[in-house]
């Protein structure tokens, strides 16, 4: 009955102007009459940008060319990006050993998109990684298995820039645990020492440290040992990572409620076990997208050891700009190392806030 | 059995329990051991240090700032020669550093308040202009950004006398970014000094129209009466000294330009850089903290039939501002900090200044000291004026 009187009207569609493209365009564009301006002003303002730029880096300009051929355009000289594509990738490592840092590199990518996936999270997946940058280590510098051994002064470019980032986050990891433990700890000499090393190393910036590694770090030591400078670099990133981490860790450690201790001491359990058992497990699941965040802030943070003159990705790139056949296409180079460093750090921060919004699980 | 014998005194319990099994006797061993442990490696490190000193034969001390620094600086607030002391040398780095932070932060605030609102427009091609800048910028490091700009103005813009000039008065060349400014004249000090004392008036104005508020109910407008008098008053000041209207034009003469006001290719560079890199942050915590009013206040604010203005106003800002100032002002901080890899392209910042002064003399130790010292200054007041701010604006719960 009911079915037959609703069928008997007829079915009013809204007004064409609200759907379709048209609709879409007076909804999203064209709401409000400054709205419909906004829209024009923007609209000339792209009209007056994108079409030189465009004639420059795809119409008028160069991919594989000589640097002699470049001379005469107007455009852009993209051919500087692959005539020194090995250099600016791989920087001084020895040739026919390119497969190694390549090889480092593949593992370490395609373990970071293995882990990905959140039912992969399991005890043996840090055992992996374990393995995993231990492996990387070893084909980096070689000495075993017939690989010749080479000096971490011609490890460069982009594996390097992943060794310390990478690293550094693994290592500091750890020890901004203890640091935030010892923070939210009831003893003062214990907490006081952490607190002073957290905001001392948070008020300073990484370059100082980058300094203070390559300056200071040699004094420190007897006399005759010596540590080479990626590592005087890898511990100035993890001390600073460390102290970022803990704040990170600190936050996870406040959101758990007074209930999870209370239930673990009435359980009978001592801190090392409460801590172990009951706490670090769920206040770590919460910190995990901040933690991507602060992996994604190392990641460009690495590039400051140009500074300290590291051969990072960066600086193997300005190398390349300063021998005189290239001298002039900073931009070109420049801008294909800020597509590479976009790739990495767009995949990491749109993976964070994918984690954030899975694990967000509350209301 | 006698019931004496059963119940047994706090002191045997206290002497049943073993040192290493009572919480409190453990707590002050671990924090001994801790103790001794961090201050036994910075003995050892402290003792390799004094002995390599001694080997390599380098003073300690800051005895080196009164020496002649023997180096010249690019650009400098105060009058600076090689033939002055380090100290000054380093003080012309530290006002260099405040220079481009203060002009950064300022910008950076502007620009990244605009993004973060454009983010949140209804008009889509707007909000998606301003997304695809935020994620640009964030995700590039800023260093990389810096050599960018810096190789946009050395390498694409013109020698002085191509200059380019796209309107009267403002030059851009390889020799960095050339404007006329007003003529000095006693005018501008006056009217500035108007537009405090305008502000300084308002601050007292606004706060006896709340009293009255507060007592009467009868609203008072304060702030619109300040804005205006901000206005009007120096212009009014500006037109009773004459309207002084000559400008301090650029002029090329010989190989560069003389007159008005330059930004050279490296502080122009390093501000550009570090606003457009902080401003994509700030646009986040913008776009977060007017997100996190919630619809129903404006609602509410709208049903008990407040104006526009008033809900922006009195129900909206005061509650955003409370979730966007702290992270705006650890944001500044980043700013502040960030404009120390000013040493990488070259513009003399605090750490530039004494990265050279470490080269000369030596004085690795000192310098890398005197790095951090500043550094923590600028932070630790920060974090002070912030514990400040949150106990004052903390909201007041029943």
């Amino acid at each position: 009955m009911t079915e037959a009187t609703t069928a008997k009207r007829a079915q009013l569609q809204p007004p064409s102007s609200n759907v379709g493209v048209v609709g879409w365009l007076k909804t999203n564009l064209f709401s409000t009459w400054y709205n419909s301006l906004l829209t024009f002003i923007l609209l000339g303002m792209l009209a007056l940008t994108l079409p030189p730029v465009f004639q420059w880096a795809f119409i008028d300009s160069l991919w594989n060319s000589s640097a002699e051929a470049c001379r005469n355009i107007e455009g852009a000289c993209w051919s500087v990006v692959p005539h020194n594509f090995r250099f600016i990738i791989l920087g001084f490592f020895p040739e026919g050993q390119e497969w190694r840092p390549i090889l480092a590199m593949v593992l370490l990518l395609g373990l970071v998109i293995y882990s990905k996936e959140r039912s992969r999270w399991k005890k043996s997946l840090a055992w992996l990684w374990l393995i995993n940058l231990i492996v990387m280590g070893t084909l980096m510098s070689g000495g075993v298995l017939g690989m010749p051994v080479v000096e971490t002064s011609q490890w460069s470019g982009l594996p390097l820039t992943l060794i310390l980032s990478f690293f550094g986050m693994v290592v500091a990891y750890p020890m901004g645990i203890f640091l935030a433990l010892g923070r939210r700890s009831k003893m003062p000499a214990i907490k006081t020492l952490c607190v002073v090393y957290i905001e001392m190393i948070r008020g300073v910036p990484l370059i100082s440290l980058l300094f203070m590694s390559s300056i200071m770090f040699p004094l420190f030591l007897p006399e005759g040992v010596t540590i080479d400078k990626v590592l005087r670099a890898l511990v100035a990133i993890i001390l600073f990572t460390a102290a970022y981490i803990a704040e990170v860790v600190r936050g996870g450690l406040q959101a758990m409620p007074r209930g999870q201790y209370e239930a673990a001491d009435s359980l009978g359990l001592n801190y090392y076990q409460t801590m172990r058992l009951i706490i670090l497990p769920q206040a770590l699941k919460i910190v995990i997208p901040p933690s991507v965040g602060i992996l994604l802030s190392v990641f460009k943070d690495t590039s400051l050891v140009v500074i300290i003159a590291l051969f990072d990705v960066l600086k193997t790139t300005m190398v390349t700009l300063s021998n005189p056949d290239w001298a002039g296409y900073s931009k070109e180079a420049y801008i294909f190392l800020a597509l590479l460093y976009f790739v990495f750090c767009y995949a990491m921060s749109s993976y964070s806030r994918r984690l954030e919004k899975e694990l967000h699980t509350g209301h | 059995m006698k019931p004496q014998d059963t119940s047994i005194s706090a002191d045997t319990i206290e002497a049943a329990i073993p040192f290493w099994r009572d919480a409190g006797k453990r707590a002050i061993g671990v924090q001994i051991i801790a103790l001794f442990l961090v201050s036994g490696v910075s003995y050892y490190l402290f003792s390799n240090t004094q002995a390599n000193l001694a080997r390599q034969s380098i003073a300690t001390g800051f005895g080196f700032l009164g020496k002649e620094a023997s180096f010249e600086i690019g650009e400098s607030l105060i009058r600076y020669s090689a033939a002055d002391s380090y100290a000054r040398a380093l003080w012309v780095g530290v006002l260099n550093t405040l220079q481009v932070a203060f002009i950064g932060i300022i910008l950076t605030t502007i620009l990244g308040s605009f993004i973060g609102i454009a983010r949140l427009s209804s008009n889509w091609l707007l909000s998606k202009v301003a997304a695809g800048f935020i994620e640009v910028m964030q995700n590039i490091p800023i260093l990389l950004q810096l050599f960018f700009w810096y190789a946009i103005f050395y390498e694409s813009f013109p020698a002085p006398r191509q200059a380019l000039n796209p309107i009267e008065g403002v030059f851009f060349c390889n020799r960095g970014f050339i404007f006329a400014i007003p003529e000095a004249h006693s005018a501008h000090t006056a009217m500035g000094w108007m537009f405090l004392a305008v502000l300084v008036g308002g601050w007292f104005l606004n706060r006896w129209g709340y009293q009255r508020q507060e007592l009467t109910g009868k609203a008072f407008p304060a702030a619109r009466i300040t804005i205006a008098a901000a206005l009007f008053l120096p212009i009014l000041i500006w037109a009773l000294y004459g309207a002084p209207t000559a400008m301090n034009m650029p002029e090329l003469r010989g190989f560069n330009f003389q007159g008005g006001l330059t930004f050279s290719p490296e502080f122009s560079a390093l501000l550009l850089g570090l606003v457009l890199y902080t401003s994509a942050f700030v646009a986040e915590i913008v776009r977060a903290g007017i997100q996190s009013i919630s619809q129903g206040q404006i609602e509410a604010a709208k049903a008990i039939a407040l104006r526009p203005g008033q809900v922006l106003h009195l129900v909206i800002f005061p509650q955003a501002l409370r979730v966007i100032i702290p992270p705006l002002t650890s944001q500044m901080l980043n700013l502040t900090k960030n404009s120390s890899l000013a040493v990488a392209i070259g513009y003399a910042d605090f750490v530039a200044v004494a990265n050279t002064t470490i080269n000369q003399t030596g004085q690795a130790i000192e310098g890398v000291a005197m790095i951090m010292v500043v550094y923590l200054f600028f932070s630790l007041s920060t974090s002070i004026f912030m514990n400040w701010y949150n106990k004052h604006m903390a909201l007041v719960e029943r």
